[in-house]
């Protein structure tokens, strides 16, 4: 793949994941709560992921991992809390009604092209071609010439596998391919941190691999990844650290091995045996 | 009986000049009033959509007035209230009564009455294209205006085309209805035609041909545009 499109933040994961402490933040989150309605969703959610960090989030159903992750890049505005991308606070504040809100439209549009999501549902446009797609976001919002954005956009596309189907419109691709096609879009505006809202939950099983191996490439060469995940064998070969929530709350968080292997919270031990 | 298709030459005593003229000045306002009905139709869409609890209910007065009332009234009604309002407002600034340009007049009098339509159609058309599309762009970081300009409405498109397409076939033939207020349109150059001659049945008949031929020529262009606009879309 090309020099532009590579992380720029190359950490050395291979000897970086025990050295935490010294890698620069990438996504804090403090004491974050989230509320629809009268339902609280988020309780008070504190996290931060390093440079090189793949952080893997498991939990039940309903247990607030979708919306904890919109909430790195404000989908969901958090009712209180502070999240912070590379050390800056997202600002914000309160309307007439007491709802939070974003306080700064422009500076929530610049910390956004730092951070790449990929949807469980692909949410590719669909009149636009894969080309087309993954060069909308670099040539309309970053101002990247078009020639480059092309360029670019080739070389990862070929990386997912899907060179020979730049043309084509994504309502006639495979699931499988369009969620890799997803995660080159996401990929074009070089993130800091790639976001993963269950990127396999949508794909018929005999596609979910083509999908992972994807990742686990991107994992593998030190990107900073947030993945929200059902897939435990998966968060257990890529993540070097697991959240597991239960009902809007980090009940425990650690290095894989101890997460399946030797969880500590009946509850955390009650939901590894219900899922193996 | 003969024909006597010397009534249709293009200069006169023939008034097939006249008739020409006629189905340019329709051309022209349905082609004004429509692009006025869909700049009010984004706007009124995104009103209903996305606005206050006061554009809102205003919007819903609007498209629900114009859609139940006929439009052969509404067209007097507009026409007449229309020049009236201006009238005054030029007078109560001290200027003359102005002598308004027939031409726009008509455009904007199908303009408010497709604008309604519009309106829908568009309302419709946006609500059908899926909120993960447009929450990708959010998520990228794409501004709102940019958002509108292209994603929204190029993915709303084709859920709009036959819809626009039908109120475009519509206006072309709301024209006509201007000739009640005294307009020469393409129905009142006939008529005028058919008046001075007397020969009603062969006027009407080039008339309906014209219109027809209009009607042709629409359909392959909204056969062109729409294919181009669902492009990205499955046949099934
Ligand atoms: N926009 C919303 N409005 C109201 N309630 C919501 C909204 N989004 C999420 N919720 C509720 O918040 C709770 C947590 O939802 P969330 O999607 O974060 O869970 P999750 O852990 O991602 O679950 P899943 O594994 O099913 O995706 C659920 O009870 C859900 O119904
Ligand atoms: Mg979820």
């Amino acid at each position: 793949m090309s020099q532009e499109t590579a992380p720029s933040p190359t950490a050395d994961r291979a000897s970086g994941h025990a050295t935490g402490a010294m890698r620069e933040a990438v996504v804090e989150l403090v004491d974050v709560h989230k509320s629809f309605g009268q339902l609280e969703v988020l309780k008070g959610i504190s996290m931060t992921s390093h440079v090189g960090d793949v952080t893997a989030i498991i939990g039940a159903s309903g247990s607030g991992k979708s919306t904890l992750l919109r909430c790195i890049n404000m989908l969901e505005i958090p009712s209180s809390g502070t999240v912070r991308v590379h050390g800056e606070e997202i600002g914000l504040r309160r309307n007439g009604h007491g709802e939070s809100e974003i306080a700064d439209r422009r500076q929530i549009q610049r910390i956004r092209t730092r951070l790449g999501m990929v949807f469980q549902s692909f949410n590719l446009w669909q009149h636009m071609t894969l080309r087309d797609n993954v060069i909308e976001v670099p040539i309309h919002v970053l101002g990247r010439k078009r020639d480059e954005a092309i360029r670019d956009a080739d070389a990862l596309l070929e990386r997912v596998g899907l060179f020979e189907k730049r043309d084509t419109f994504p309502a006639y691709l495979s699931g499988g391919q369009q969620q890799r096609a997803a995660i080159a879009r996401a990929l074009a505006i070089n993130p800091d941190v790639m976001l993963f809202d269950e990127p396999t939950s949508a794909l018929d099983p005999e596609l979910v691999g083509e999908v992972l191996t994807v990742i686990r490439d991107l994992a593998s060469e030190g990107r900073t990844m947030i993945l929200v995940t059902h897939e435990m064998s998966f968060a257990r070969e890529v993540a070097n650290r697991v959240i597991f929530l239960h009902q809007g709350l980090v009940e425990e968080e650690g290095e894989p091995n101890a997460i399946f292997n030797h969880p500590k919270s009946e509850r955390l031990q009650r939901f590894i045996g219900s899922i193996r | 009986m003969g024909i006597d298709w010397s009534l249709l030459a293009l200069s006169p005593p023939g008034w097939g000049g006249v008739l020409l003229r006629g189905l340019v000045t329709s051309l022209e306002i349905a082609g004004g009033g429509y692009a006025l009905g869909l700049a009010i139709g984004v706007g009124g869409a995104f009103g209903k959509l996305y606005g206050g609890p006061v554009t809102r209910d205003l919007l819903e007065c609007y498209t629900t007035a114009i859609r139940a009332i006929p439009e052969l009234v509404l067209i007097v009604l507009i026409y007449y209230a229309g020049t009236d309002a201006v009238n005054r407002l030029a007078e109560s600034l001290g200027h003359d009564a102005v002598n308004i340009n027939g031409l726009v007049a008509g455009i904007f009098v199908i303009g408010i009455v497709q604008g309604a339509y519009s309106t829908e159609v568009l309302r419709g058309a946006i609500k059908a294209v899926p909120f993960g599309e447009i929450e990708a762009a959010r998520a990228y970081g794409m501004p709102s205006g940019l958002l509108l300009r292209r994603i929204t409405l190029p993915a709303m498109l084709p859920h709009a085309i036959p819809g626009l397409a039908n109120l475009w076939l519509i206006a072309t033939k709301d024209t006509a209805l201007l000739a009640v207020v005294g307009f020469t349109e393409l129905t009142m150059a006939t008529r005028q035609a058919g008046g001075a001659t007397k020969d009603y049945f062969l006027f009407f008949c080039a008339a309906g041909i014209l219109y027809l031929m209009v009607t042709l020529v629409s359909n392959q262009i909204i056969r062109v545009v729409e294919r181009r606009a669902r492009r990205g879309m499955r046949e099934v």
